[in-house]
C-alpha cells in the first residue's frame, strides 16, 4: 500500500538512516540513489572523526540491516525526475540509467581483466583510472560491478564475451519506475564545493593543492595511491603539509556559511600525515577552530602535538613554484606579521555545497543556496543531513533517525 | 522442528576449477552423517537455475539448507528461502579465493579440497545443533512511552510519540513545564531570517502538549524507581503514583555549570553574572541600565580545572545576548572576548550580522582577569586581536558557562561507590554515609545500578559511543536526548527528541513482537538458560554489557529477555555453558570445532571471526587477492564476547595447533556494539593459561588480534604470521593423531 511507503532520496549515510530506521518502524522504503552504489560521501571517507574509525563499520551494519530486513527497495544510478501529489499520496517518476550489468554479477572480475579502455576515476575525484568495467569501490554495496559506457570502445563486447554467467549486457536501456509514497525524505547530501572557482586559493591550478576531500581519497586504502600520501604532480612524499582553513566559506564570494566539519576535517587529516611519516609536519591555517561538544577533546589531543602547528589567519594567495612546491601567503593576526611558508602540499578545507546547488529534484522547495527551505517544506516531505543543512555524520545520523518519525506522522496522518 | 537437510555446493568462480566436490561431499557426509544423496551440486548455484532447484527442493519439504558458495555477505536475494533454516557456507572466499597454492602444488595436508570440506563440515554441524527461532513474547506488555524532563527535548518528543497514535506520560521536575528554554528572553534564529532573534519556540510546545489527550503530564514529579524491563516497566513516581511503561526517552537536561567557582573570572564581583543570570535581566528589563558589557567567552570551559569540554552553544547565546544589550539601549556598547566564535552552519550568518553591528566588538583574548576599581569593572586580556596586553572598562560582566548535564552527577557517584566498594565494606559504608546523594533519574532496580553507566570520555553526558548510531545506549528502552545527550542548541535538542521517541516507538513494537533492537532488530532468538545447572557464579551477570540479568532472591541470576541484545556475552561467559540461544549455542561452535579435520601433519589455527568487523575484512582481503596460509579455519562468531572458554579445550583437544580470536578494537573509542566484546574475550583469554596448563600447552598458542574493517591490506599478512610463529617457535600441537 503506498500509504506504508516513504520514498528516501538519495542513499548516503542519512538517507540510509532514515530507511533503516523506517524499515525497523515496520515501513516499506524505497530509496533512490544517483551513484552506483549506497553511501554517498561517507564511503569516500577513510575515519571519521573524533573516534578516527572507518565509515565501512557503520556502512556494514546498516547494509546488514537492509538484507535482514526485507522492506527496503533501493534503486542505484536513479533519480527523481518528477514528484507529485501531496502528503499521504505522493507519485514520483525515477529515472534508471542502464548499470549494463544485471544481479547475476558475481564480482568475479574477469570483465575488468579484459576490458581494452579506461576512465577517469570519479570516486578518487580523477586521480586515478579505473577500466571502463569496474567496481566503484573495493567494499562497494550493492557489489556488482558497472560499465561506463560512454569509455568504451566502438564495438567493443569483450566483457560480455568473458562473463561466464550472462551479467553484462551492454544494450540495457535506460528505464523509467514509478514509485507512490505517503512520505519523501529528501536526503540529497551535497558536494565539495568546486575549488577552482576560488581565485585567490589557486583556482583549482597549482597541482598540489588539493581539496579535503582529495586529501581522503590520498589517505584511504582504496584510493589512488592506496593509502600513501603521495603528493599528484610528482609522487612525492608529502611530509610539510598546509591546511588552509575556511577555504571559499565564510564568504560572500563563496559560501557565505560555515560548513562545519572542515576544522574537525582537517585535524584528523594532520593525524593521517603525521601517523604515517614520523617527519612529517602539519600548519593549519585557521579563522576559528569549530570544535563544539566533545569534539574540544580531539582538538586538544591533536593541537598539542609537535608536529601540528596552529596560527590564526585567513590565507591571501596560494602560489605553485616551478617544482611543485605551494606557498602560501598568510596574515598571523595574533603575531600581528604576514608570513611566506612554502610546503610539499596544500590541503583547502573546502565547504559543502548541498547538491541542490547544481541539481533539484522538481518537486521539492529550496532556497537560494540550494539547501531544502526548512520554511516551506511541503507537507510530508521532511529533509536531513546536508541536504538541509551543513552537518557532520554524528547530526546527520541524528536528523535522519528523528526525520523517520516525521515521515511516520504523514503515513498516519497525525498531523491532522 | 522435524529437520530435513539439504546441502548444497556451488562450482562457480572458480570453486570448480580449485576443489574436488566429489570428495568434498563424500568426506562431509562420513563425517556429518547426513547422507551423500542430500547433496547437490550445481555450476552457478545463484543463477535461475540453481535457485529454482533449491526451490523445488524447499517445496518438497527440505528445510534445513547448508549453503557451500559466495559470502554470506553477497546474494542474499537469491538465497532466501522463507520458513527455512539456511546456513551459508562461505567457500569461494575462505577455501577458493583464499587458497595460495595451485592445484599443482597441494599436499596431502594442505588443498582448497580440504578447506572446503573443513568449512562444509563446520557448517551443516552448525545446520544440526542449531533450531528456527521461535520469538519469546512476554504477557502483558505496554506500549506506553515514558518522557522524563519536559523542556525542548521532551516536550518534542510526547508529542512525536502521540502524533504517531502512542500513549506519552511525561514527568517533569520542576512546577511547570518549558525547562530552560521557558526561562530565557529570547532564542536565536532557527530558520531565515537568520539574523533576527525570535521569541522561544517552547511555549507553543507546551500549548500543543497540554491540549493533547495522549500526554498526561505529571508535573513537580520525579520518578521514585523503575523496576522491569522495556514493555513491562513499573515505574514509582514522587508522588506514590505508578505507571505501566514500554520504553523511556530521558530527555532530564542540564544545570549551568556553577560560575562561583570561576573567582579567576571576577566571580563574586558586583557586576559579574552568568548567562542565565543575563537571561533573567533582560526579561525583567534591568539590563538596560548598563553601558559596557563584556562577555568572556569559554568561563570554565575548555578547561582542564573546570569543564574540559566546549558546551557548544554558549557563542550563540552571547550573540545573542549582546544583541539584546544593543536593543535595550541603543547607546550601549558589547564587548565579546572569545577564544574562538563556534557558530557552524547557518549560525554563521548570525554571527556575521553581530559582527557588523558597529556598537558589538569582538575579540580573540585570553582574559588573564577581572577586578573591580572605583565602582567600576575592568577585564584584562592578553594575546589579543588588539594588541598584546588590554585592559577594558565594563559596567556588567557576563560569564559564559558551560552546561552540566543531569546524568554527570549520578554516574559520579556510582563510578565512586563502584571504585570504594573494591576497598572493602567500610569504605564502602562510610561512602555511603558521607557523599550526598544525586538526584534520581531513572532509579533502575537493575542488579548492575540504578542510573546509565558512564561512557569515557563522555564527561557525564549519556551519549551514544557511535557516531552512525547516536541513540544507542548501555540500558535497552531508554533513549537519552537533548542536552543530558550532547551540548546542543533548543533546535538541534528538539531534533534529537524526534529521533529518541522513534527508536522508543521501535523498541516497544520489537518486544511485542518478541525480537530484538539495535544492532539485531532481526533477532527472533533469545537467552534460554538451563537453570538447573546454574552455580550462581554471576559472571554472566557481571559481564552482560546491558544489565540485562539480575537476580532473584536467592541470588540467582534471572533473565529479563527484553533488556537483552543478543549478543551472546552471557554465553561466553558462563563456564557451566548452560546459556544458549535456538540457533546459536556453545555446543555448535565447539561441535562444529570437533568436527574439523587435523591430519597428523600440517598446521590448523582456528580464527574466531567477528561477525561485524573482522569476517567482512577477512572478505575484502581475499577478494583483493591476499591469500590465506591454507591451514586457517574460520568461525564467524555473532561477537568475540560470546566465545567460551571451553572452545579452546575442544580445539585444542583435537590438536588444533592455534586459536586466533579476531574482532574490533577496543579501548575508549571502541567499536563493539556489544561494548566490550573484544576486550571481555582478551580478558578471558588471557586467563586461558589455566586451560591450556591443564593441557601441557603454551599460551601463545592463543592470541587476540584487533582489526578494523578497513584493515584488510594487512590482514592476511599478520594471520600468516602468526600461524608461521606457532610452527617455528612452538612446533605442532603433541595431541596431534591421538
Amino acid at each position: 500500500m503506498e500509504n506504508q511507503r516513504v520514498l528516501v532520496i538519495g542513499g548516503g549515510i542519512s538517507g540510509l538512516t532514515s530507511a533503516v530506521e523506517l524499515a525497523e518502524a515496520g515501513y516499506d522504503v524505497t530509496i533512490v540513489e544517483k551513484n552506483s552504489y549506497l553511501g554517498g560521501r561517507v564511503a569516500q571517507l577513510t575515519k571519521y572523526f573524533p573516534k578516527l574509525c572507518p565509515p565501512v563499520c557503520g556502512l556494514e551494519l546498516n547494509f546488514r540491516r537492509i538484507k535482514e530486513n526485507g522492506q527496503i527497495q533501493f534503486l542505484t544510478q536513479s533519480e527523481v525526475s518528477s514528484l507529485s501529489g501531496s502528503e499521504g499520496a505522493f507519485e514520483a517518476s525515477v529515472t534508471v540509467a542502464p548499470r549494463y550489468v544485471n544481479d547475476k554479477c558475481t564480482v568475479c572480475g574477469e570483465c575488468a581483466k579484459v576490458c581494452p579502455s579506461e576512465r577517469s576515476n570519479d570516486f578518487n575525484f580523477g586521480m586515478d583510472k579505473t577500466k571502463a568495467a569496474y567496481l566503484p569501490f573495493n567494499q562497494a554495496f550493492p557489489h556488482k560491478y558497472v560499465i561506463d559506457r560512454a569509455a568504451c570502445k566502438q564495438g567493443c563486447t569483450a566483457c560480455a564475451d568473458a562473463c561466464k554467467y550472462g551479467a553484462i549486457e551492454l544494450d540495457m536501456k535506460e528505464t523509467t519506475q514509478t514509485v507512490k509514497a505517503g512520505a519523501v525524505v529528501q536526503a540529497t547530501g551535497w558536494q565539495p564545493y568546486d575549488h577552482s572557482r576560488i581565485e585567490t586559493l589557486g583556482a583549482g591550478k597549482p597541482k598540489n593543492a588539493i581539496t579535503n576531500m582529495m586529501m581522503e581519497r590520498l589517505a584511504a586504502p582504496n584510493g589512488p595511491t592506496e593509502g600513501k600520501l603521495l603528493r599528484p604532480s610528482d609522487g612525492k612524499e608529502a611530509k610539510k603539509v598546509a591546511f588552509v582553513q575556511c577555504a571559499g566559506s565564510r564568504d560572500e564570494n563563496h559560501l557565505a556559511f560555515c560548513s562545519y566539519i572542515c576544522c574537525m576535517a582537517s585535524l584528523k587529516q594532520a593525524t593521517y600525515l603525521t601517523d604515517q611519516y614520523e617527519d612529517a609536519t602539519a600548519d593549519i591555517f585557521y579563522i576559528d577552530m569549530r570544535t563544539p561538544g566533545r569534539y574540544e577533546k580531539f582538538y586538544k589531543e591533536v593541537s598539542s602535538r609537535q608536529s601540528v602547528t596552529l596560527t590564526k589567519g585567513k590565507v591571501a594567495e596560494i602560489i605553485e613554484e616551478s617544482n611543485g612546491d605551494v606557498t602560501v601567503v598568510v596574515e598571523d593576526v595574533l603575531g600581528g606579521k604576514k608570513l611566506r611558508k612554502t610546503f610539499d602540499m596544500v590541503v583547502l578545507a573546502t565547504g559543502m555545497q548541498p547538491s541542490g546547488a547544481a541539481a533539484q529534484v522538481p518537486g521539492l522547495s529550496y532556497t537560494d543556496e540550494g539547501f531544502a527551505n526548512a520554511g516551506a517544506m511541503k507537507e510530508g516531505t521532511v529533509a536531513v543531513g546536508t541536504a538541509k543543512a551543513p552537518l557532520d555524520v554524528a547530526r546527520s545520523v541524528q536528523s535522519a533517525t528523528g526525520a523517520a518519525i516525521k515521515s511516520i506522522q504523514s503515513l498516519v496522518g497525525g498531523n491532522k | 522442528m522435524e529437520k530435513n537437510y539439504g546441502v548444497y555446493i556451488c562450482k562457480g568462480c572458480s570453486i570448480g576449477d580449485l576443489i574436488d566436490t566429489d570428495e568434498v561431499i563424500k568426506e562431509t557426509a562420513s563425517t556429518t552423517k547426513v547422507p551423500a544423496d542430500k547433496f547437490k551440486v550445481h555450476d552457478t548455484l545463484c543463477g535461475d537455475e540453481g535457485v529454482a532447484m533449491i526451490k523445488a527442493d524447499v517445496a518438497a519439504g527440505v528445510n534445513c539448507l547448508t549453503i557451500g558458495a559466495c559470502s554470506p555477505r553477497v546474494k542474499y536475494e537469491e538465497f532466501d528461502f522463507p520458513g527455512t533454516m539456511v546456513e551459508r557456507v562461505g567457500i569461494r572466499e575462505l577455501a577458493v579465493w583464499s587458497a595460495r597454492e595451485a592445484k599443482e602444488e597441494e599436499s596431502e595436508y594442505y588443498s582448497p579440497t580440504l578447506s572446503a570440506t573443513d568449512y562444509m563440515v563446520m557448517g551443516i554441524t552448525r545446520s544440526q545443533k542449531g533450531d528456527m527461532p521461535e520469538p519469546g513474547i512476554l504477557d502483558d506488555l505496554t506500549d506506553r512511552i515514558m518522557v522524563i524532563g519536559g523542556g525542548m527535548s521532551g516536550l518534542t518528543a510526547a508529542l512525536d510519540a502521540a502524533k504517531v497514535g502512542r500513549d506519552v506520560v511525561l514527568v517533569e521536575k520542576e512546577a511547570s513545564l518549558g525547562g530552560w528554554a521557558a526561562r530565557i528572553y529570547k532564542s536565536t534564529p532557527m530558520k531565515a531570517p537568520l539574523d533576527t532573534l525570535i521569541d522561544s519556540p517552547v511555549f507553543d510546545l507546551i500549548k500543543q502538549v497540554e491540549a493533547n489527550d495522549r500526554i498526561k503530564v505529571y508535573t513537580g514529579t520525579t520518578i521514585e524507581k523503575t523496576d522491569g524491563q522495556p514493555g513491562l516497566f513499573d515505574v514509582t513516581l514522587s508522588n506514590g503514583q505508578t505507571e505501566k511503561i514500554g520504553a523511556f526517552v530521558m530527555a532530564s537536561g542540564w544545570k549551568p555549570y556553577d560560575h562561583t567557582r570561576l573567582t579567576h573570572l571576577g566571580a563574586g564581583l558586583k557586576g559579574v553574572v552568568s548567562s542565565v543570570e543575563l537571561e533573567d535581566m533582560a526579561k525583567s528589563g534591568e539590563l538596560a541600565k548598563y553601558k559596557k558589557v563584556a562577555f568572556i567567552q569559554c568561563a570554565g570551559s575548555r578547561d582542564e580545572n573546570h569543564l574540559p569540554y566546549c558546551s557548544s552553544f554558549c557563542c550563540g547565546t552571547s550573540l545573542k545576548q549582546a544583541k539584546y544589550v544593543r536593543e535595550a539601549n541603543k547607546d550601549a556598547t558589547a564587548m565579546i572576548f572569545y577564544k574562538d566564535i563556534r557558530t557552524p552552519g547557518q549560525s554563521e550568518i548570525f554571527y556575521k550580522s553581530m559582527q557588523n553591528d558597529p556598537g558589538v566588538m569582538l575579540t580573540k583574548a585570553e582574559v588573564t582577569g577581572v577586578s573591580e576599581s572605583g565602582g567600576k569593572l575592568f577585564v584584562e586580556a592578553s594575546d589579543t586581536l588588539l594588541g598584546d596586553s588590554i585592559k577594558v572598562e565594563a559596567d556588567l560582566v557576563v560569564l559564559a558557562t558551560g552546561i552540566v548535564p543531569s546524568t554527570a552527577a549520578p554516574q559520579q557517584y556510582y563510578d565512586g561507590l563502584t571504585a570504594i566498594a573494591a576497598k572493602g565494606d567500610e569504605a564502602k559504608a562510610k561512602y555511603l554515609e558521607e557523599t550526598p546523594k544525586p538526584e534520581t533519574i531513572l532509579g533502575l532496580q537493575y542488579r548492575q545500578g540504578p542510573e546509565l553507566p558512564s561512557l569515557e570520555g563522555a564527561y557525564g553526558f549519556a551519549d551514544s559511543n557511535f557516531i552512525c548510531f547516536q541513540y544507542e545506549t548501555r540500558r535497552t528502552g531508554i533513549y537519552a536526548a537533548g542536552c543530558v545527550r550532547q551540548p546542543m542548541n533548543m533546535a538541534e535538542a528538539a531534533e534529537d527528541a524526534s529521533g529518541a521517541a522513534l527508536k522508543a516507538i521501535q523498541c516497544v513494537d520489537h518486544v511485542a513482537k518478541g525480537i530484538a533492537v539495535h544492532p539485531r532488530a532481526w533477532d527472533a532468538t533469545y537467552p534460554d538458560p538451563q537453570m538447573t545447572r546454574c552455580t550462581s557464579c554471576k559472571r554472566c551477570t557481571d559481564e552482560c554489557p546491558f544489565g540485562a540479568i539480575d537476580e532473584d532472591a536467592k541470588g540467582t541470576p534471572f533473565f529479563k529477555i527484553n533488556r537483552c541484545r543478543r549478543c551472546a556475552t552471557c554465553m561466553g561467559a558462563c563456564p557451566e555453558r548452560i546459556i544458549s540461544f535456538k540457533n546459536y549455542s556453545v555446543d555448535m561452535i565447539g561441535a562444529a570445532l570437533k568436527n574439523v579435520e587435523v591430519p597428523e601433519e600440517g598446521m590448523r589455527v582456528i580464527v574466531l571471526a567477528c561477525e561485524n568487523d573482522a569476517y567482512p575484512a577477512l572478505d575484502a582481503a581475499v577478494q583483493k587477492g591476499h591469500k590465506l596460509h591454507p591451514g586457517v579455519r574460520i568461525i564467524p562468531v555473532r561477537c568475540l564476547g560470546s566465545t567460551n572458554l571451553v572452545w579452546v579445550a575442544d580445539a585444542f583437544s583435537r590438536g588444533v595447533d592455534g586459536m586466533i580470536l579476531l574482532g574490533c578494537k577496543f579501548g575508549e573509542n571502541y567499536q563493539c556494539h556489544f561494548v566490550k566484546g573484544s576486550e571481555l574475550a582478551d580478558v578471558r583469554f588471557s586467563k586461558v593459561q589455566e586451560t591450556l596448563d591443564r593441557l601441557q600447552l603454551e599460551s601463545e598458542r592463543c592470541v587476540m588480534m584487533q582489526v578494523g574493517i578497513d584493515e584488510y591490506d594487512g590482514l592476511a599478512g599478520r594471520v600468516n604470521d602468526m600461524v608461521q610463529n606457532i610452527e617455528d617457535e612452538l612446533g605442532p600441537n603433541p595431541f596431534k593423531g591421538f
